[in-house]
């Protein structure tokens, strides 16, 4: 016996399966750990504290808002989502940037480029890649300056306070080697009107390496634990292949043609695809859910279109990396990518109308 | 489908099945567990509908003696089916019962007071079923109160003479299963494998199919090896495993599974020439036509974390949930009670709610296993999209229908939506998805009923109006023809006195 009475009408099914926002946000970071830990070792002391300032500010960006919206704050915050997002957008940065560039990035990720749109779900473009492009074009100087890599317990390298000294007061005297990227360096040379293959044959030319111990923002150091990291979100089936493989075919086919009529005006896929955030767009930026179309199909089309972009902002436009700016032009097209291709319903054909009675199998 | 298709789906999906979910199925230890019988209850409420259609028609009075089987409210209408005693007893009332449904509204229902004797009508002894023709047989399952086991309770001998009228080929019999914890069907099929085999064959009589298919999800093992023995006499019935996927006990998708075609919308499977029925029908069938009995039992699995002893329990048609509980013991205070599968179920108001025969299983749910969640905002991750199984975008009409635009979401193919559930399984959100469909197309369907209300109204209005004008004009031209005839007769009558008037002075003229 039991005095069995239910309290609220609970519409069915009554199981699920247990995914939940805050888990899949949780496995993206885990995810990005490996490359992330890999580029503090690589830039050391600043690059943790540019890493913390801009999560904290992304942070603080949704929570002011919600408080704005007179809504509690922390069972949103602990989602992830905006914690995530101020992930990305550190590794996106340079990593010895001065502490209000993490700051300004942070604030913009999650209340220009988030909340003002609705909050999580909402936004048409991804936060993160957004207060890129906003810092890129406001601060140009500051988001190009990079250093070359400085390992942790190399000799050179800044200790704890040091670093603190380099974030919030931006580079006073240290001693740090500027350098260029491979894509900036090679924009650079080929605007000056020595070709690639002089380029990339020079001694002083940036070191292109599968691990990654080159200079870059942190996200764009290590190919391979980039890419390690989005194949385990797949195995972890947060993402599936279409995003990444298109994307990077997207990238992939065109500087293929290009380097094969070219060598001296194209830069070569291998180039393409290991240098930059191509990985880190590919695997992380463009799998972004929010942002990227709903049907698999329209993935496919998004991301070649994100990887297509991408090589032509590269190669003929004035930034030499071109991921950010391409991501966020498909994104534009996401509404109109998912308006024309929807999944086919049982018993209809692609356009919705009912399907012809087959003829009988014997 | 075209070269395209297959290439969309390829890359869409990658190769084999895709739609779908895989819930914990939790079947055991409840399916292996030997039935039980449930102990009579001292009261039974047999609700009067427990079908899809019209209510049936009570034709006991109160205090009056009924054996088991006894007819106790007969068909009422085309769509309707008997409902009979489930034990031997007197009718105490004809009155209310809460129905089996969350809104805890109540339902008519005939209460038995049980003799304890639980004693069987007499019946004629059984013909043979094969030297029926197949109308009698349709005549017999109706008169036994057989509606489909599956869980929609669709009057069965209906379904069969659609069959027959639509020529069928293929049989299919759904042992499917697929909700998790829900495991009577397995039993039934482990327990009377020759039972439903008969009724299989008997069915084949009766709709003129020339074979059956009985697809069974691989997850039943021992169901599928008692069916495989049971159905090796006859070469026109196989045995067909499919893999186990909620919900492969979806007609369409069991047929699709079975046969590779797909079902037109807005068509139904007999189009293609199959009839799909539940294997607990097919049991029915056997019992209605060897043994002369209705459906008065069933059994329901009894599931769930807040039982102490889970298992399949043979029970009569209204009985109690607290009845059945008490049976099953319950080990603490659960959550939720569910009447049917955890995907698809209804939440039970309280305990004191009849056993129809659609019931197919109680589950009594502890908090951990029914977690409710606040649902948050969609992340868009199109999980929902991947699980449907017609392949909605339970997203985009879930948006529309918050909005309150419900043709948007028509639009998107919301009446496609078999209302699994599936969606609603997978969100990461925990938003109530497939509630919002049930809501949508329940509204839509009240607008449908307005708009038919209103336009009978609006004609009946137009009528009235032609009525009054056409009785206007008729009294008016009824009206003007007699006055015409009376000025006609007073001109007459004028006419003839001014005639004699005339003769008059001629005569004095003259």
């Amino acid at each position: 016996m039991t005095g069995f009475v239910a309290t609220a009408p609970i519409a069915s099914p009554h199981a699920h399966s247990g995914g939940r926002v805050t888990g899949v946000m949780g496995k993206v970071m885990l995810a990005l750990a490996p490359a992330t830990l890999y580029g503090f070792w690589l830039y050391g002391w600043p690059a943790i504290h540019l890493w913390v300032i801009t999560i904290l500010f992304s942070l603080l960006g949704e929570a002011f808002c919600l408080r704005l919206m007179q809504r509690r704050a922390m069972p949103v915050l602990l989602d992830g989502s905006a914690a995530l997002t101020g992930w990305l957008l550190a590794l996106s940065l340079p990593p010895w940037a001065p502490w209000w560039l993490g700051a300004v990035g942070g604030l913009f990720a999650t209340v220009i480029a988030k909340q003002v749109f609705g909050g999580l779900g909402q936004n048409l473009f991804n936060p993160a890649m957004v207060a890129r492009v906003a810092l890129l074009i406001s601060f140009p100087v500051p988001m190009t300056q990079m250093v070359a890599a400085l390992p942790l317990g190399s000799a050179a390298a800044p200790d704890f306070v040091q670093g603190l000294q380099i974030t919030l007061a931006g580079m006073p005297n240290y001693d740090a080697v500027a350098s260029a990227s491979l894509l900036g360096h090679a924009k650079t040379e080929l605007s000056r009107g020595i070709d690639l293959v002089q380029t990339l044959a020079g001694a002083n030319m940036p070191a292109l390496s599968f691990i990654g111990a080159r200079t870059g923002s942190l996200g764009e150091t290590s190919a391979l634990l980039i890419a390690a990291g989005g194949i385990a979100l797949m195995w972890l089936r947060i993402i599936t292949w279409h995003i990444p493989v298109a994307m990077l075919l997207g990238i992939a086919l065109p500087a293929l043609i290009g380097h094969a009529i070219d060598p001296a005006r194209y830069l070569g896929a291998g180039a393409h695809l290991l240098s930059g955030a191509a990985m880190l767009g590919a695997f992380f930026i463009a799998t972004d859910y929010v942002t990227s179309p709903n049907t698999r199909l329209g993935q496919l089309v998004f991301a070649f279109g994100c990887g297509f972009l991408t090589w032509v902002i590269r190669t003929y436009g004035g930034y030499p990396e071109g991921v950010a700016f391409a991501v966020l032009l498909m994104n534009a097209l996401t509404p109109a990518i998912d308006r024309l291709i929807k999944p086919r319903i049982y018993g209809r054909d692609r356009k919705g109308r009912p399907m012809e009675p087959l003829e009988e199998k014997a | 489908m075209g070269l395209m298709e297959k290439i969309f789906a390829l890359l869409e999906h990658g190769p084999g099945e895709h739609w779908g979910v895989h819930p914990d199925d939790r079947k055991r230890p409840a399916a292996d567990a030997p039935v039980r019988i449930l102990p009579l209850p001292e009261r039974l409420h047999v609700p009067l509908q427990q079908h899809i259609g019209a209510a049936a028609r009570p034709i006991v009075l109160v205090g009056q003696k009924v054996l088991k089987g006894q007819l106790l409210a007969e068909a009422q209408g085309v769509t309707s089916a008997n409902i009979h005693a489930s034990t031997s007893g007197t009718i105490t009332a004809i009155g209310e019962i809460t129905a089996p449904h969350p809104s805890g509204l109540p339902c008519a229902a005939i209460t038995i007071t049980a003799d304890g004797e639980d004693r069987w009508i007499e019946t004629e002894p059984a013909v043979d079923p094969f030297s029926l023709a197949p109308k009698d047989i349709a005549a017999r399952i109706a008169a036994a109160g057989v509606v489909g086991l599956g869980g929609a309770t669709f009057p069965s001998a209906l379904k069969l003479g659609l069959g027959l009228r639509a020529k069928i080929h293929t049989l299919i019999l759904n042992g499917g299963e697929c909700e998790p914890y829900l495991s009577c069907d397995d039993r039934l099929m482990r327990d009377f494998a020759a039972e439903i085999v008969d009724g299989v064959r008997i069915m084949l009589h009766a709709t003129g199919a020339q074979k059956a298919q009985i697809g069974i999800e691989d997850n039943k093992p021992e169901a599928i090896a008692a069916m495989t023995t049971a159905a090796r006499k006859y070469a026109e019935i196989t045995v067909c495993p499919v893999p186990a996927r909620y919900p492969m006990g979806s007609e369409k998708h069991l047929f699709s599974a079975l046969t590779g075609q797909e079902v037109p919308a807005d068509g139904r499977t007999t189009d293609l020439g199959a009839l799909v029925h539940n294997v607990g029908t097919a049991w029915a069938v056997h019992e209605a036509l060897r043994n002369n009995r209705p459906l008065v039992e069933r059994i329901v699995t009894v599931n769930g974390s807040a039982i102490a002893f889970p298992g399949n329990i043979r029970v009569p048609v209204g009985a109690l949930v607290e009845d059945v509980l008490a049976y099953a013991s319950l080990k603490e205070e659960p959550a939720r009670l569910v009447m049917g599968g955890p995907m698809m179920g209804s939440l039970l108001p309280h305990t004191r709610v009849p056993v129809v025969k659609g019931s197919s299983g109680i589950l009594a749910l502890t908090a951990a296993e029914a977690a409710a969640y606040d649902p948050g905002p969609c992340i868009r991750c199109s999980s929902c999209v991947r699980a449907c199984p017609v392949g909605l975008l339970p997203l985009e009409m879930s948006a529309r229908i918050a909005t309150s635009d419900l043709n948007g979401a028509v639009d998107l193919g919301l009446k496609d939506c078999i209302a699994c559930g599936c969606c609603s399984f997978v969100c990461p959100s925990h938003i109530p998805l497939v509630h919002y469909f049930n809501h949508a197309k329940g509204e839509l369907a009240a607008q449908g009923r307005t708009q038919l209300r209103n336009e009978a109204a609006k004609r009946l209005a137009v009528a009235r109006a032609e009525r009054i004008e056409r009785d206007t004009r008729e009294k008016a031209e009824a009206a003007a023809r007699r006055k015409a005839e009376r000025m006609a007769q007073k001109a007459a009558e004028a006419a003839a006195a001014a005639a004699a008037g005339n003769t008059t002075a001629s005569e004095v003229t003259t």
